[in-house]
């Protein structure tokens, strides 16, 4: 599904992610960890090209989502980032209605008429897990939602447009633990339908949500493995020393 | 696609709008310039004008531009200081604070016209100083008063609160603090706001139409009790009146050159400090 | 130590003072603009040192300022039309006593001139009489001195004439000033507002830091010019632009107003509305972006949106820039303070016109009054739109937009 071979990305001198390759399969969650400042939002957004709208970088490698490079001229950059949702670490909904913040990905990529704006909505809110929260005052601002529904609000909005992958850059952590773990069970259920990339400085949060984990330090991809192997019998030192929390 | 085809034609409308206005600029500049050049030279600069203004120099409203720019400079610019001061130091919230602030933006919007009926009614008139330089650099003086508290004000604020709170946890009083850290760190902004207020008095007509301006004068003032020329009421009236309006359009774009040319060198001086001062900050 | 603590706060004091200058000066400006301009209302609609005089078996008793002006232009001919009896009006001005009598009738003193007078009006029962104040006959029981009107504030506000100089009864109805500041502002703003916002979204959103860095000087600059250049330069090169253009009779028009207003509003706009944009979280942009809109798409349903009190107040700015420019005005509308009928014909603005009269108005007159009180009404107009900014870039986009 995702697939990227010797990816070297620069911020001007700064080489921010060193000779990455990874696989990662359609319909399963893969989480990144590791501490701060090794890579692992910059390489997640790759995926969407949001790293473009930084001056002064460079890419190397390639970087391929159904067998096709998307860093490609022909690959049109808004279709991408239909595909590709994104959830962001601090909640950032638009200071409009509920309604309309779900709807603004549809109306923005011309995707249906008012009928079926109106069905998406409710669709999406409702995989969300935030409908019944919500249905009765979708005309009111955004803004009055707590964090945790606001972060679920930006969830149905990027489901809103079905895309076929969704990256979640630490989607919890500006959460209490009541609302992490309402996303949590939400990206269990969202696995069925979609193929999930989550950056987590969180161990925890990755074993218990995860297929497969990928270690990042220092802008190298240390170690890709299963969840549980990872976490149980990793196979660099490295590796453990994070995970047995020697640093980070 | 339809989206990315707006996109063009929106960007391309936006581009040519701003390529639009920078032409306007270069057309008034460069009309001015061209027309202007020729007729400045030393003599027009030192010489006074003679035959009904149709010939000779701008030489004594030079001189009242620049006294009027050093009499409201006097005024403004101690007071404007100790206003931004005042709010910015002393008293930092509160509705008082508030208060003043907007009376300040009040008085930054009231058309210059305003301030010469004023100035007009409490200088020449009430307080008896006559048509004079000091009610001229009064009027003047209260004009450019907000442009000096709000730059004064920014200055201020630019410098972290960590400066103070330093100074103050060594035991300086909040007097010395401001005395001895945080005007000296402000200082380059505050003058850069002294800078804009000379570009912004030397330009002012109306301030000074009923307060100190006049057509001609024999010989230079020599008190502040006297009339000057000033430049700006020198290329109104060159331009709109006097004896034979075409023989001294050259005089007239000579006079608008000057002008310019004063707000642009004063704009420039400001912006290099400016530059020349953050630069120093960051490398710090 | 204790001198140090009392030099403090002195010193202190001084500050405070300084601090509540600025509200001193508008406190200044108000009482003295105010005074004198409220002054109008309690003076002579009768130019100060003159009477009018009619026959006392007119039963005229008295004549609003607009009936002066149209007898002693001959607009009205008759005492009908005033509420008199059926009869011609026959005016009669100061200068034709010396066609009816030699010197030597007046005295060495002019002191038998009033009696003359006198005797002129009681011959002419449909006589009326524009006097200077000293000569007039009183005591004398065929002469009706009318009573002084005073100048009603209806008049000023509401008249639709501007002709302070007009005798014996100066008009002052401020709606063509009104109306000609009005005008000039509104097409200055219509030119200016799209081509501000404009050159704002693309300094904000798509310019290059290199393009930036050009630009922003190069407003600042056009902000800088004074007035009177801009006047100068309209005055030399759009009127008689305007004029061939347009196959006008002349190029002074509130059009040459509104264009030179539009080139002057223009910094302000922009400055404020890019800052407005530019402040627009980085969040919502990302937010936005990610979910595929195009940077335009991004541009009008996001960012604008959440700037619009930003934008707001920079379009209100340009407009109390507007009205109150005084000397670019004075220079290229032309000199006719007539009400507006059209952009392509002369107009006068409130500024221009204090600009332009003050000089020549006798101090204390009505004339000068009201030409307070005109300055009254710009320092209300832009006081009004001053605090408007203020409250509406207060309102942040917290509700749904």
């Amino acid at each position: 599904m995702i697939e990227t071979k010797d990816i070297n990305f620069y911020y001007g001198d700064y080489h921010a992610l060193k000779d990455i390759s990874i696989k990662m399969d359609a319909n399963s969650v893969t989480a990144f960890i590791g501490p701060s400042g090794c890579g692992k939002s910059t390489f997640l957004r790759l995926f969407n090209r949001m790293n473009d709208l930084i001056d002064n970088t460079t890419l190397t490698g390639s970087c391929l989502i159904e067998g096709r490079n998307i860093y490609d001229k022909s690959y049109h950059i808004d279709d991408l980032r239909r595909k590709v949702g994104m959830v962001f670490q601090k909640p950032n909904p638009f200071p409009k209605s509920i309604f309309e913040n779900v709807a603004y990905g549809l109306r923005v990529n011309s995707m249906g008429d008012k009928k079926f704006i109106a069905q998406r909505v409710e669709e999406s809110l409702i995989d969300a897990a935030l409908w019944d929260e919500v249905k009765d005052k979708l005309k009111k601002s955004a803004l009055e939602l707590s964090g945790g529904q606001q972060q679920r609000l930006c969830i149905a909005r990027a489901l809103a447009v079905s895309p076929s992958i969704i990256m979640m850059d630490e989607p919890a952590s500006a959460l209490d633990p009541i609302s992490t773990s309402k996303i949590e069970e939400l990206i269990h259920e969202l696995k069925k339908e979609y193929t999930i990339v989550i950056v987590t400085h969180n161990m925890q949060q990755a074993a218990r949500l995860s297929d497969r984990t990928g270690f990042f330090m220092m802008g190298e991809l240390v170690e890709f493995s299963d969840t549980k192997k990872m976490f149980l019998n990793p196979e660099k030192k490295q590796t453990q020393n994070y995970i047995t929390g020697r640093f980070g | 696609m339809n989206k990315r085809l707006s996109q063009r034609i929106a960007f391309i409308v936006f581009k040519s709008l701003s390529i639009l206005v920078v032409g306007i600029l270069i057309w008034i500049l460069g009309f001015i310039v061209y027309n202007g050049i020729s007729v400045i030279s030393w003599e027009f600069l030192t010489t006074s004008p003679t035959e009904g203004m149709t010939s000779g120099g701008i030489f004594p409203a030079i001189v009242g531009t620049v006294y009027l720019v050093i009499g409201s400079i006097i005024f403004a610019f101690p007071l404007g200081v100790m206003s931004a001061i005042y709010t910015s130091e002393y008293a930092s919230t509160g509705w008082i604070v508030r208060f003043m602030r907007v009376m300040t933006n009040n008085l930054a919007s009231i058309p210059s016209i305003v301030f010469g009926l004023f100035g007009m009614a409490l200088f020449v008139n009430t307080l008896e100083f006559g048509d004079s330089i000091l009610a001229g650099s009064l009027t003047l003086g209260l004009l450019v008063l907000p442009l000096v508290i709000r730059t004064t004000e920014e200055a201020l604020n630019a410098i972290p609160t960590s400066m103070r709170t330093g100074s103050l946890a060594l035991g300086a009083s909040k007097l010395q603090t401001i005395r001895r850290v945080v005007l000296p760190m402000a200082f380059p902004n505050i003058l850069t706001g002294l800078i804009l207020s000379i570009g912004r008095v030397s330009g002012e007509t109306a301030p000074i139409l009923f307060t100190v301006a006049a057509y001609f004068l024999p010989k230079l003032p020599d008190s502040i009790f006297d009339q000057v020329m000033a430049l700006p009421y020198h290329l109104y009236v060159v331009a709109t009146s006097g004896t034979d309006i075409e023989a001294s359009r050259p005089i007239a774009y000579g006079t608008a050159l000057v002008l310019i040319a004063i707000v642009f060198v004063m704009n420039m001086l400001a912006t290099l400090l400016r530059n020349y001062f953050n630069k120093k900050i960051k490398s710090n | 130590m204790r001198f140090k603590k009392i030099t403090e706060q002195i010193v202190q004091a001084i500050f405070t003072v300084s601090g509540a200058l600025t509200s001193i000066v508008i406190l200044l400006i108000v009482v003295f603009l105010f005074k004198e301009g409220f002054g109008l209302f309690s003076s002579p609609s009768v130019e100060k040192g003159s009477a009018l005089c009619v026959n006392a078996g007119n039963n005229i008793e008295n004549l609003s300022v607009t009936e002066i002006k149209q007898i002693f232009d001959s607009e009205i001919e008759n005492w009908e039309e005033v509420g008199g009896v059926d009869a011609p009006i026959r005016i009669f001005r100061f200068d034709e006593i010396f066609n009816l009598y030699s010197e030597s009738d007046f005295g060495e003193d002019y002191e038998l001139l009033p009696q003359k007078l006198g005797e002129v009006i009681k011959e002419d029962p449909n006589i009326i009489a524009y006097l200077p104040e000293k000569y007039v006959p009183i005591g004398m029981q065929s002469v009706k001195i009318l009573p002084p009107e005073n100048i009603g504030v209806a008049d000023f506000f509401g008249g639709t004439q501007w002709m302070p100089t007009a005798t014996p009864a100066p008009l002052l109805g401020v709606l063509p000033l009104l109306l000609g500041t009005l005008m000039v502002s509104f097409f200055a703003i219509l030119f200016a507002l799209p081509l501000g916002l404009g050159v704002a979204i693309y300094l904000s959103e798509l310019a290059s830091e290199r393009t930036r860095k050009i630009m922003k000087p190069t407003i600042e600059l056009l902000a800088g010019i004074p007035s009177v250049v801009y006047g100068f330069f309209g005055l030399v090169v759009l009127v008689p632009l305007i004029q061939s253009t347009f196959d006008l009779p002349v190029g002074e028009t509130a059009f040459a107003g509104s264009l030179i207003l539009a080139i002057m509003a223009l910094p302000t706009i922009i400055t404020v509305a890019e800052d407005a944009m530019r402040n627009t979280p980085r969040a919502m942009r990302e937010a936005s972006v990610a979910l595929g809109a195009t940077q335009w798409q991004t541009i009008y349903k996001v960012i604008i949106p959440y700037a619009m009190s930003g934008i707001s107040a920079a379009v209100v700015l340009g407009i109390g820039r507007a009205i109150g420019e005084t000397m670019a005005v004075l220079m290229v509308t032309g000199n006719a303070a007539v009400m507006p009928t059209s952009l392509f014909e002369s107009v006068r603005t409130i500024p221009a016109t204090i600009a332009a009269e003050l000089g020549e108005s006798p101090a204390g007159g009505a004339h000068y009054q009201a030409l307070f009180m005109l300055g009254c009404i710009l320092f209300l107009i832009t006081l009004i739109i001053s605090i408007t900014a203020e409250v509406i870039s207060k309102n942040k986009p917290n509700k749904a937009i």
